[in-house]
């Protein structure tokens, strides 16, 4: 069962991990009382911004959620691979073919609008 | 995981010393990236602790101990001190279920009084018969610890880096996970060790009802699948964030991205998650292209029966055969994992925009073209 050494791997490295964190903390040593400006988060020369202030660019979202569409897509794409020289062998592979082929077309359409849609420019 | 005790307790020990290899492999790729790196650019790298500067990484241990547990008060603190965690994990899961050589078959014995066996031990973590599609999608759960990292650091740096991170480990997945679909039409299975036996021999293809075989190549997927390797090769430098694609924590624009709050063995830990992915991608280039464990030409029946006649005992044979097709895997492995650093001291850095453009209209159309032409001469041929 491959499973099993699935959960059981992830569980040990779950433990090792903390284990190590935490070891570390034990040698390096970890300060309470840290002045104002050392508990400011990274920033160069200038007073650090929080977080909440950064605007963030909306084609990120976009990015994820073509993301989503397209790899679904190809997901599809895995078990007609899969079957694709059985199907062949008893005697069905131009339909098979035709059909992915008509698949793939809708695809290439979905590209092509995405890009022409500018969805993809980075400015 | 096993019949009983003993097969259990060896697969345990068998799936913590793969995780242990990966780890041990960490510090020595990274001597290897400074010291490659110095050569390639005509500088000093480490060569002063110890011959060849190797006890560097003893001394880099150390001062990773003696650092300073700390976490910037904006930071999530759940989050800022699990990511570094789950970094680790998807990068091992996927790594466990390459397989690195043959099974190798133990005979029955007894031992407590109790008769045990015979085994058969695979060598790889766990067989899974889905083994790409659960490499691809365990590996892709890196992209959210990422984002754990660069949302729970709470700084801005790290934020950006994680948002670029991970908005280019998915954009990449689509060229990674389209490349392969000709590889899995060649072979029909998602099975890494059955691609693998499909792989032995030298070059031999059935077209048109007659069957062609050239002696002297071996049967690698490369060679039916060019354009698949390079791209699959390609996007997975972007997946592990390397050179030319490592925007995620471009120097000169994030000072290090997702993780430039880190210090210490919490940053280690990133490392090691990102050399992991550098692992998973040259073993998986070599088992879908270059005939993963397999020596070229020579079958595994070959290798057998060549060293049938210089050893006397099966069991010798068998673990002989065992020893010779580990080591194939890891030339092949040692090979990519030098590209890959290879790479990074020759390429500049893209920009974003180019990156995403590479990724969404260059690799995407020919990932799709590779697909079709294979079907297409599959269909043709057979």
């Amino acid at each position: 069962m491959p499973i099993g050494g699935v959960i059981f791997l992830t569980i040990f490295i779950a433990v090792f991990g903390t284990a190590l964190i935490y070891l570390a903390r034990l040698t390096g040593g970890m300060r309470k009382n840290n002045s104002a400006v050392k508990k400011e988060v990274y920033e160069c020369g200038i007073p650090g911004q929080e977080k909440k202030d950064t605007k963030i660019s909306v084609k990120f979202y976009l990015t994820a959620i073509l993301f989503i569409l397209f790899d679904i897509e190809i997901i599809f794409m895995y078990p007609w691979a899969i079957t694709f020289k059985e199907f062949i062998s008893k005697g069905q592979g131009a339909f098979v073919f035709v059909s992915m082929m008509i698949f793939i077309a809708i695809f290439i359409f979905g590209l092509f609008w995405e890009i022409k849609s500018k969805a993809l420019e980075w400015d | 995981m096993g019949k009983d005790l003993f097969e259990v307790v060896v697969n345990c020990v068998k799936l913590l010393a793969i995780f242990l290899f990966m780890v041990q492999a960490v510090p020595i790729l990274v001597w290897l990236e400074r010291r490659g790196s110095a050569f390639i650019q005509n500088r000093f790298g480490p060569n002063r602790v110890g011959p060849l500067g190797l006890m560097q990484l003893l001394a880099d241990a150390l001062k990773f101990l003696k650092k300073e547990d700390f976490a910037p008060e904006a930071a999530v603190r759940p989050l800022f001190y699990a990511a570094p965690v789950f970094a680790l994990i998807p990068a091992t899961l996927a790594y466990c279920a390459i397989p690195f050589s043959i099974p190798l078959s133990v005979e029955a014995f007894e031992l407590f009084g109790q008769s045990w066996g015979p085994y058969i031990f695979k060598m790889q973590g766990y067989e899974m018969n889905v083994g790409i599609v659960f490499i691809l999608g365990v590996s892709s759960l890196a992209a959210y610890t990422i984002m754990m990292a660069g949302w729970g650091s709470g700084s801005k740096f790290s934020l950006m880096g994680a948002l670029r991170a991970s908005a280019q480990i998915v954009s990449y997945e689509l060229a990674l996970g389209l490349s392969i679909v000709g590889v899995i039409m060649l072979y029909g299975t998602f099975n890494l060790t059955d691609m693998v036996m499909a792989q032995q021999g030298p070059l031999q293809f059935s077209a048109f009802g007659k069957v062609i075989q050239l002696g002297w190549l071996p049967n690698w997927g490369i060679f039916y699948q060019p354009l698949g390797f390079i791209l699959f090769f390609a996007a997975a430098f972007a997946e592990s964030n390397r050179l030319p694609f490592d925007l995620a924590e471009g120097e000169a624009e994030l000072v290090a991205g997702f993780h430039v709050e880190y210090g210490g063995f919490k940053m280690l830990m990133f490392f090691i998650g990102e050399y992991g992915h550098m692992l998973i991608a040259s073993g998986l280039v070599a088992t879908f292209f270059l005939g993963g464990y397999g020596i070229p030409i020579w079958t595994v029946a070959d290798v057998r029966a060549w060293l049938g006649t210089m050893f006397e005992s099966p069991q010798t044979v068998d673990l002989m055969t065992m020893l010779i097709h580990l080591v194939s895997y890891l030339t092949k492995l040692a090979i990519f994992l030098w590209i890959f650093i290879q790479v990074r001291w020759t390429l500049p850095r893209f920009r974003y925009d180019q990156l995403m453009e590479l990724g969404w209209k260059t690799m995407l159309p020919w990932a799709l073209g590779n697909t079709i032409v294979t079907a297409l001469v599959i269909y043709l041929v057979s």
